[in-house]
């Protein structure tokens, strides 16, 4: 088998792979920013020991994640026309269905750092007076997300892979240009290999700044 | 009025009694030691106080208001009384200035010049105005314990309580945070001191309450408790003679 590298250039960058890079990139953000806030939300629901609070949370944690995220897209794209009565796009689809999924994962994250904050701290914000929610807001909060930055940022650059799911709805995104490419020069298997490479170098860059940043938000002990 | 009152105070988890019948006064200005062996109920008694711990029965009013009421706002009640903990539990995450304005903010509602102020006051009083802008993990263990008093004086409390403040402590910094402790004594501060720094209870405290098993077992003057021991309980006497062979 003989590979030809010859569409291997910035007409490849700008005429296939951009726009789906771009959508990549917004997707794992606009997950990430959404995933953590409805994930924080669903970790205080949990502890708060309120029933009415934390059984909907439990439920709706565990059956995100007892089901395949591809199945949750698909779903999602299929059913909504069915209830709203109009397609809202494969991209609205995706963002929104990204939320979703991700908060289940974000909660648990969130939850677990949230149980890292050592129980005194609570007690000595008690004993200032501070009322749970400041007590959350100012004390436990902050200490857990610091905790927590090496594991929310993995949690993300799987996100950044698992965005390349989108395939399934029709969304362009990263992976799509690449398969476009493929086509439209046939040559699939050299565009699949810059596609694995392209996701690595993008990956393993991200790991290393989330090591630079673990390094400077850690709290001196 | 006594400041605090506590009657007949019992706390069980199940079957297990942490407290039973805990009854005592303790006055405006007064210094009471809290000794006793572990596992005897020292923490949760003074917990109970402001209401860190809860309580099955009895009554606990600080200056008038009843902490087992669940009208009670604890949260106006403990900022009214001063805590200092075995761990310090400063927030690492906030420095110093930081862990000493929070509460003033956030429960007096105090605007942030104000706090400051009063905080750097406190600081300068524990002897750390210095490292004001320092984080507590920069701090050596006295230090971090001399901040947590400074952060609770700052709320201006009607009562200190002290749970073990030197135990976490190498020895060679217990001096300095029991130096703090002695002057705010000496300043008429009402404190309640879990402690086995017998040195400290001989030198400022008023009383001594000696507890076993749940019970307060001895509820006397530090004369009575340390230089007529033979009208002590056998248990006191015990715990005594451990504590001076050391």
């Amino acid at each position: 088998m003989e590979l030809d590298f010859s569409f291997y250039n910035w007409d490849l960058f700008k005429n296939f792979l951009q726009k789906g890079l771009l959508f990549s990139l917004q997707l794992t953000l606009v997950a990430t920013i959404g995933g953590i806030i409805l994930g924080t939300i669903l970790a205080l629901m949990r502890l708060s020991g309120q029933k009415l609070l934390a059984t909907p949370a439990t439920w709706y944690v565990n059956l995100m994640r007892s089901i395949p995220l591809v199945m949750v897209i698909l779903w999602f794209f299929l059913l909504m026309p069915s209830i709203i009565g109009k397609s809202i796009g494969a991209e609205l689809s995706a963002y929104i269905t990204f939320i979703a999924f991700e908060a289940a994962f974000f909660s648990e994250i969130v939850r677990a750092g949230i149980g890292s904050v050592a129980k005194g701290q609570t007690a000595a914000g008690q004993a200032l007076g501070l009322s749970y929610s400041q007590n959350m807001k100012y004390i436990v909060l902050p200490q857990a997300f610091r905790n927590m930055i090496p594991v929310l940022m993995t949690q993300t650059i799987i996100l950044f892979q698992d965005t390349s799911l989108v395939y399934a709805i029709g969304a362009y995104d990263l992976l799509k240009g690449f398969e476009v490419a493929g086509k439209n020069f046939g040559r699939p298997i050299e565009a699949y290999l810059l596609a694995a490479i392209v996701y690595f170098l993008i990956c393993f860059s991200l790991s290393r700044v989330v090591r630079k940043i673990q390094s400077k938000v850690a709290i001196i002990r | 009025m006594p400041l605090i009152q506590m009657q007949n105070v019992s706390k069980w988890y199940g079957s297990f009694a942490v407290l039973t019948d805990c009854s005592t006064n303790i006055e405006q200005g007064e210094v009471v030691v809290v000794c006793g062996p572990s596992g005897s109920g020292k923490s949760t008694l003074i917990k109970t106080i402001n209401g860190l711990e809860p309580f099955q029965s009895g009554t606990i009013m600080v200056d008038g208001i009843s902490v087992g009421n669940p009208k009670t706002s604890l949260n106006a009640l403990r900022s009214q009384v001063g805590m200092v903990f075995q761990n310090f539990e400063l927030f690492p995450h906030l420095s110093v200035t930081e862990n000493l304005i929070l509460a003033q903010i956030k429960v007096l509602k105090k605007d942030r010049s104000t706090a400051i102020e009063q905080g750097l006051k406190y600081l300068n009083r524990v002897g750390l105005i210095e490292h004001k802008d320092k984080f507590p993990g920069q701090l050596s263990g006295g230090q971090q314990q001399r901040v947590a008093i400074a952060r609770a004086l700052c709320m201006q409390p009607k009562v200190m309580l002290f749970d073990e403040p030197t135990s976490a402590l190498d020895p060679e910094m217990v001096g300095e945070v029991l130096d703090v402790m002695v002057q705010l004594a000496q300043d008429g501060m009402t404190m309640i001191c879990v402690t086995h720094e017998m040195g400290f209870a001989k030198k400022v405290s008023d009383r001594v309450i000696f507890m076993d098993q749940g019970r307060i077992v001895e509820d006397c003057t530090k004369d009575e408790f340390f230089n007529d021991s033979g009208n002590r309980s056998p248990r006191a006497k015990e715990f005594l003679s451990k504590i001076i062979q050391q």
